[in-house]
């Protein structure tokens, strides 16, 4: 079984150590795995931005690296970045020479957190452990576009002495929104402290979720406060459970 | 005059109140930001609460109320009547206006804000209107109908609590359902104990009791009444209306004249359209099955009818409907303004209707307010959401709010109204990023920069790109374990 693995710009930026967790993972279940040579990014923050020429500029780059004539499925540790390949890519490539290539990397590319979920027999042959109570935060786009809800929570309850508690709302925004956290600081914030107020209700140590945006934003702000809440990607915790 | 009227009955109307409240400040839209806007609610720890709590509370209720039946398959259905009844609206606006004027009522047609306000000035300066009752119209809020009938000596009373309160305060309504949402149970018993001239328990049995005494007689004394409307029926030509409080039911039968003014996009074709229609407008703004009036205006009195209106005039609005027919955002047009969209939108919990500047907040506020005030006024509002997507999973009618704010995004690049900067820094970026070794090299450049921002893993500092990130929060670099 070999699958590649795409990073995205934020695994390459700020969240490294998320796909080297995610490598970790896939190495402890036996999956052979690759970082596609000359991928970039999804093309997602200038598309969400209303600017769709600069994001086919770049998505055209990804789509090029990602479409190497293998059929080898792509993981992304990012479930908005898988939004705006699986479900935007075929509307931006339409009616252009990609069309194609898109459509076929479309069929290819998975949420990593919904790959992991159909290996828990796996995962739970491996005896991940660690005695920590877990708080799961929805990202919009892989709940509400990918409809991905129940995969990560699967994957979790793989790790004995886990104690998974649901959140008052996991699925309210975090107030990351890309550009909007920056357009907006204090509306942004605000949203990021309406999450924290639900996390410290719940008293978990850890926060997972599936996308780097939301974990940067709920971490930075978290940061700031001196909130006594990690925030890490699922396949971190996982990889720490396994190690 | 107005001494005579005065002694119908009822408690006569304290004093204060013969021309209630001062007008609301003009719309600020144009003369600050949204982050401007914003501020002043957040800055008001009250109301924030109140928002956060009223809006969970009516979300919560919308979910209780479709548990167990096939909400998304009568989601369906009134997406397709919405959809038919935009498609074709110009017959079915015919078909409605040749009912409605078989059935007596005037019609009228505003092609515009300033056109409705002349409309319904001129017919009241025709049958000598001077006391005005109203029901909660949106539409009127659109035109600001109040100042300009005051403008020409007429008193208004608005009748719906909340919008009562607006009124009185004015303020103007935070959320297409519940008025002020954005307000507090002291801040109204501080109001109307002025308005009283003594403390009024702060009970809102007692305080709901004070209003009702003097709308009663407002109701009584009133020449015309003035209301919206949710939908117009075109196989009926009548005006459809739900409220809770009966003073839509008083506003429209009691007084001698009825005026509607309702948007041209509230029509459906039949009433059969309702039986999907209403519970999910009801279900959606108030978690109710139905409201407690539903009140169909089908025109003036009839001969050997007891009650109704005498004369019945509709004031149909177009103020930016019929331009968005064909187009890319003709869907915004389905909306029912039912509020739910602004219950989930994690943004409007934050920051309060106020904050989109205009009559309409939320995801349908920041979808509205473009199409129908220009973009030159209001593009900004498409930035303001995360694109969560929360408002396309609760709309009763399934409008792609997501789609349409991505759409006024893009729309906001082609008009030219992107700064430059912005502009240019996607160009480059685009540049860069298409490129793979320039990629790396730009990745590694970001990396290292943190990296050397950094102290313990944190970028706290106010470094200058990242100034409006780091004002409330740190970027966490982490040390990377292999």
């Amino acid at each position: 079984m070999a699958v590649q693995l795409f990073p995205t710009c934020l695994g390459d930026v700020v969240a490294q150590q998320t796909v080297v967790d995610a490598e970790r993972v896939l190495d402890a279940l036996g999956i052979r795995h690759r970082r596609p040579i000359g991928a970039t990014c999804c093309g997602q923050p200038a598309f969400n931005s209303g600017h769709d020429a600069p994001a086919r500029a770049v998505a055209k780059a990804t789509l090029k690296a990602l479409d190497d004539g293998s059929d080898e499925p792509i993981l992304v540790p990012s479930g908005s970045c898988t939004s705006m390949i699986r479900l935007h890519w075929r509307e931006l490539f339409h009616g252009t020479p990609e069309a194609e290539a898109a459509t076929r990397i479309t069929r290819r590319v998975r949420e990593l957190s919904s790959y992991l979920a159909e290996h828990t027999e796996a995962l739970s042959a491996l005896n991940p452990s660690l005695a920590v109570r877990v708080g799961y935060h929805d990202s919009c786009h892989m709940l509400r576009e990918l409809r991905i809800k129940e995969a990560p929570r699967d994957v979790l309850r793989t790790i004995a002495g886990l104690e998974l508690v649901e959140l008052e709302a996991s699925e309210r925004c975090c107030g990351f929104g890309g550009t909007f956290s920056g357009r907006y600081p204090d509306v942004s914030v605000a949203m990021a402290d309406a999450k924290i107020d639900d996390m410290e209700v719940a008293r978990i140590d850890v926060l997972v979720s599936s996308d780097p945006g939301c974990l940067l934003q709920l971490a930075g702000r978290m940061s700031r406060q001196g909130t006594p809440v990690r925030a890490v990607h699922l396949a971190t915790l996982v990889a720490e459970a396994l190690a | 005059m107005s001494a005579t009227r005065d002694d119908v009955g009822g408690t006569p109307l304290p004093p204060g109140w013969a021309k209630p409240a001062h007008q609301p400040d003009a719309f600020e839209l144009t003369t600050t930001t949204f982050e401007e806007r914003s501020a002043k609610t957040m800055a008001r720890p009250f109301a924030r609460a109140a928002i956060a709590n009223a809006t969970d509370h009516a979300a919560a209720l919308t979910t209780a109320k479709f548990v167990g039946t096939d909400h998304d398959a009568l989601r369906d259905q009134a997406r397709q009547i919405r959809a038919h009844a935009i498609a074709k609206l110009p017959d079915y606006l015919d078909q409605w206006i040749d009912q409605a004027e078989e059935n007596g009522t005037i019609v009228h047609y505003a092609a515009d804000e300033s056109e409705a306000r002349r409309i319904v000035a001129q017919i009241c300066t025709d049958e000598g209107i001077q006391r005005v009752v109203k029901s909660k119209s949106m539409a009127s809020e659109e035109v600001s109908l109040n100042s300009a009938l005051e403008a020409v000596g007429v008193d208004i009373y608005e009748t719906d609590l909340g919008e009562f309160v607006v009124q009185a305060m004015g303020d103007r309504p935070g959320h297409v359902i519940a008025p002020i949402l954005h307000r507090t149970k002291d801040e109204v018993h501080e109001l109307f104990s002025t308005m009283a001239g003594h403390e009024l328990p702060n009970e809102a049995e007692a305080l709901t009791a004070f209003a009702r005494q003097g709308l009663r007689h407002a109701f009584l004394t009133a020449d015309a009444g003035i209301s919206g409307g949710n939908f117009l029926i075109a196989e009926t030509g009548e005006v459809l209306l739900v409220t809770n409080e009966g003073n839509g039911r008083l506003t429209t039968a009691l007084p001698d004249t009825h005026i509607a003014l309702v948007g041209i996009e509230k029509l459906v074709p039949r009433r059969s359209d309702l039986a999907v229609l209403l519970p999910l407008l009801t279900g959606h703004g108030t978690g109710q099955q139905i409201t407690t009036y539903v009140t169909v205006a089908s025109g003036p009195r009839r001969e050997a009818e007891a009650d109704g209106p005498k004369r019945m005039h509709v004031v149909l609005l177009d103020a930016g409907r019929s331009a968005l027919l064909g187009g890319e955002f003709e869907e915004a047009l389905h909306c029912i303004r039912c509020g739910a969209c602004q219950n989930v939108c994690p943004v409007y919990r934050q920051v309060g209707g106020h904050a989109y500047g205009w009559v309409y907040g939320g995801p349908i506020g920041a979808v509205l307010t473009p199409l129908f005030r220009g973009q030159a006024e209001a593009s900004e509002l498409a930035q303001a959401t995360t694109l969560c997507g929360a408002c396309d999973d609760v709309c009763p009618v399934k409008i792609p709010l997501h789609d349409l704010l991505l759409g006024l995004r893009r729309r906001t690049d082609q008009d030219g109204f992107v700064p430059r900067g912005e502009r240019l820094a996607f160009a480059l970026w685009g540049q860069i990023w298409s490129r793979p070794l320039l990629y790396r090299a730009s990745t590694a450049v970001a990396r290292g920069s943190l990296r050397t921002l950094a102290h313990d893993g944190v970028v706290s500092a106010k470094a200058p790109m990242l100034r409006r990130w780091t004002a409330g929060r740190d970027l966490v670099v982490e040390r990377l374990q292999r």
